[in-house]
């Protein structure tokens, strides 16, 4: 030091971060593409506590009192509606983003613990629809490896209209993951770079959605719940004309959800968190008077029991994870894990750039630790059974917590929590949840009476 | 043959019986009258049957067509025939937008003309279209051939992939990254072979060929590629 230097000062406009996305961009003329979900700090479920029991309210004892967590989906006009052991439910994630390893590790997980998974943008294949109890087809813009033998094996198909990461973007996939066998499902060139569709080829707009799910139900004989999904931006009209098209579920993901690969600015600058898209969405069915016939499933950062306890308490019938069920497999972690030993991949995700704990690569296919791969020696890095356990203890954990939380709010089922064992500890998670600030009876927005 | 009024039974009773009636009796055609427009008629079939619709359908028709041959003898609406499997459909008027969307397989034949979206994400399809194609044709279009006897709209071929296409008369302008390419043997084989299928009388020698340029399939900043 020579003591002349004055002190440095960061800018908060231009700070280190920007700095770093303007030079890249100088550089290379092309956008960042990136996998997972927004990572800057929005109004979330942390922002909400629980009011508990006390003298005013019975708790229920742990150990001893029962609290149901089944969970029914679709039952408003499909003959077989989806009955649940638990109201968590995997995302729609594909292979190709994912590997058949991984796949089929959700697949059993999601068995064992009496839940439901989901097929992605390119179809559906042998080792998850035989690996999953329940099953949900998604039909998606790209229509990619989409058959009706598929769909006619399917327990429910959703119908994708947007997710939370990518609202009004189409998927992508690039070259490394387009392996012969992915390329050979989706009717691509291997090793091309995929950008799918963004909307879908054969609809356009909600009265045509109408008509589309009539077909779908036609072609399945209208046996199976139809779930529409879609990227939280105008929640309330979208909720509506999704109800309005014949929904028996409506999946909403907020903009904490993840994807494979999308462009960076999608990713952090297009729609709502999932924190008032709830809400929103909740006073939509409340006033189409369709709550409790159409079911709402929330997505976009559902982490742990107290997140899934704060949205069924919200509204929300069930919640979906991704992101945080490919961590529960290993993802940003230091090492993976075969045979029972244990290998450090840190320098692997130098290689990338980047460090555990920071990742967000999936989009290279190169995981360091075989979640988000379609290369061979990669994807040995992730083996079914293993990670079937390590999601299978997640998933249970999360269960036991949201019901820890419902036992002690006094409920002895977790779908009669309710708006009123929440309150806020910010004004922003107020006024988004319109759930009162601790300590008040106030709701930004609201007139106080 | 059976016939079926959809004046007196609703698509899902129609639907109903074609899906799980029809494979037990053996019934090998059957024609359906008063389609009046209606959505979804004879969508998801699965056996070998011969299907005559006498009259004009709505969105839909023989949507995810599985091995069954199916011809309307009116127009149809929005999607006739999307995702076919296999099998083939046959409109002999006009068809509406998205004609054979994102189908895998099979033959789609429209004496008339299409609107726009034609072919839209095919993926292994045949389809001759007798007259013309609006605009956004065969978009995105990733395996098999679209045929068109007249004029394709704006931008036909954006984004293609690996589906050829083939027009006899003006082509409004291509989408990104279609290209016109010399005929070669095999087309003139492929395209005789679809207008002989089709029951359409023009000769191969007076088509173009339409296929991908194959340059928007990787990433390249150089060629200010808009992704
Ligand atoms: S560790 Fe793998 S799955 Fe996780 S962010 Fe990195 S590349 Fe994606």
């Amino acid at each position: 030091m020579n003591g002349k230097r004055t002190a440095l000062e960061e800018s908060a406009l231009y700070n280190r971060h920007v700095l770093h996305y303007i030079h890249r961009a100088a550089e290379h003329g092309l956008y960042d593409i990136r996998g997972l979900g927004a990572k800057r700090a929005v109004p979330s479920f942390d922002d909400l506590v629980f009011l508990t029991a006390s003298l005013s309210r019975y708790p229920l004892e742990g150990y001893r009192e029962k609290c149901v967590t089944k969970t029914v989906l679709g039952t408003r006009f499909a003959k077989k509606p989806i009955e649940l052991d638990i109201p968590i439910t995997i995302a729609g994630m594909s292979f190709g983003a994912l590997s058949a390893n991984v796949k089929e590790a959700l697949g059993r997980a999601a068995s064992a613990m009496g839940t439901s998974t989901t097929t992605g943008d390119g179809g559906m294949t042998q080792e998850e629809r035989s690996s999953s109890k329940t099953l949900v087809y998604q039909c998606l813009p790209s229509r990619y490896g989409f058959n009706p033998d598929d769909l006619r094996k399917a327990d429910a198909i959703e119908v994708v209209v947007g997710q939370g990461a990518k609202p009004g973007g189409g998927g992508m996939l690039l070259g490394l993951k387009i392996s012969e066998r992915v390329a050979q499902m989706r009717t691509l060139p291997q090793g091309i770079d995929q950008r799918s569709a963004c909307r879908h080829p054969d609809w356009v707009g909600p009265d045509d959605l109408t008509i589309k799910i009539a077909e779908l139900r036609e072609i399945t004989d209208w046996q199976v719940p139809i779930y529409i999904k879609f990227g939280a931006t105008r929640v309330r009209d979208d909720v509506k004309l999704a109800v309005k098209a014949g929904a028996d579920v409506v999946v909403i993901d907020g903009m904490q959800g993840g994807t494979a690969a999308t462009q960076q600015v999608f990713i952090e600058h297009a729609g709502i968190p999932t924190l008032p898209a709830l809400r929103l969405a909740v006073e939509a069915l409340d006033e189409m008077n369709v709550r409790g016939q159409v079911q709402l499933i929330i997505s976009g950062g559902i982490r742990t029991g107290a997140d899934v306890a704060k949205a069924l308490a919200m509204g929300a019938d069930a919640v979906s994870i991704g992101q945080s069920a490919m961590m529960a497999l290993g993802c940003n972690s230091e090492t993976y894990s075969k045979d029972g030993q244990q290998f450090d991949v840190s320098q692997e995700y130098e290689k990338l750039g980047t460090a555990p704990g920071f990742c967000h690569h999936c989009h290279t296919g190169l995981c360091p630790v075989g979640v988000t791969t379609q290369l061979p020696d990669l994807e040995q890095r992730l083996q079914p059974e293993w990670g079937a356990r390590r999601l299978k203890n997640y998933l249970k954990t999360l269960n036991m917590e949201l019901t820890t939380l419902a036992r002690a709010c006094g409920k002895s089922n977790v779908h009669h929590l309710e708006r009123e064992d929440l309150v806020a500890l910010t004004v922003e998670a107020a006024a988004m949840a319109k759930i009162p600030l601790a300590g008040t009876n106030w709701i930004p927005g609201e007139s106080r009476t | 043959m059976e016939r079926l009024d959809l004046s007196r039974l609703s698509v899902r009773e129609l639907n109903q019986y074609l899906h799980h009636e029809l494979p037990k009796n053996g019934v090998d055609e059957v024609e359906i009258v008063n389609p009046s427009g209606l959505h979804s008629i004879a969508a998801g079939l699965t056996v070998p049957v011969k299907i005559r619709v006498l009259g004009h359908a709505g969105y839909f028709l023989a949507g995810m067509n599985q091995r069954a041959d199916v011809t309307v003898h009116g127009n149809v609406g929005w999607s006739v025939a999307e995702n076919m499997m296999s099998g083939s459909v046959r409109v002999k008027g006009f068809a509406s937008e998205c004609a054979g969307a994102s189908a895998h397989g099979g033959l789609l034949v429209v004496q008339g003309s299409a609107s726009s979206r034609c072919g839209i994400s095919m993926k292994g399809v045949d389809i001759v279209i007798g007259e013309d194609v609006g605009h956004m044709s065969a978009f995105m279009a990733q395996a098999g051939h679209l045929v068109v006897c007249g004029n394709a709209g704006a931008s036909l071929g954006d984004s293609l992939y690996e589906a050829v296409l083939y027009v006899r008369g003006k082509i409004h302008s291509l989408g990104a990254d279609a290209r016109e390419e010399p005929m070669m043997e095999d087309d003139y084989r492929k395209v005789d072979e679809l207008l002989r299928k089709a029951g359409i009388d023009y000769s191969s020698r007076e088509f173009k060929r339409v296929a991908s340029a194959r340059s928007l399939y990787h990433w390249n900043a150089e060629a200010g590629q808009e992704y």
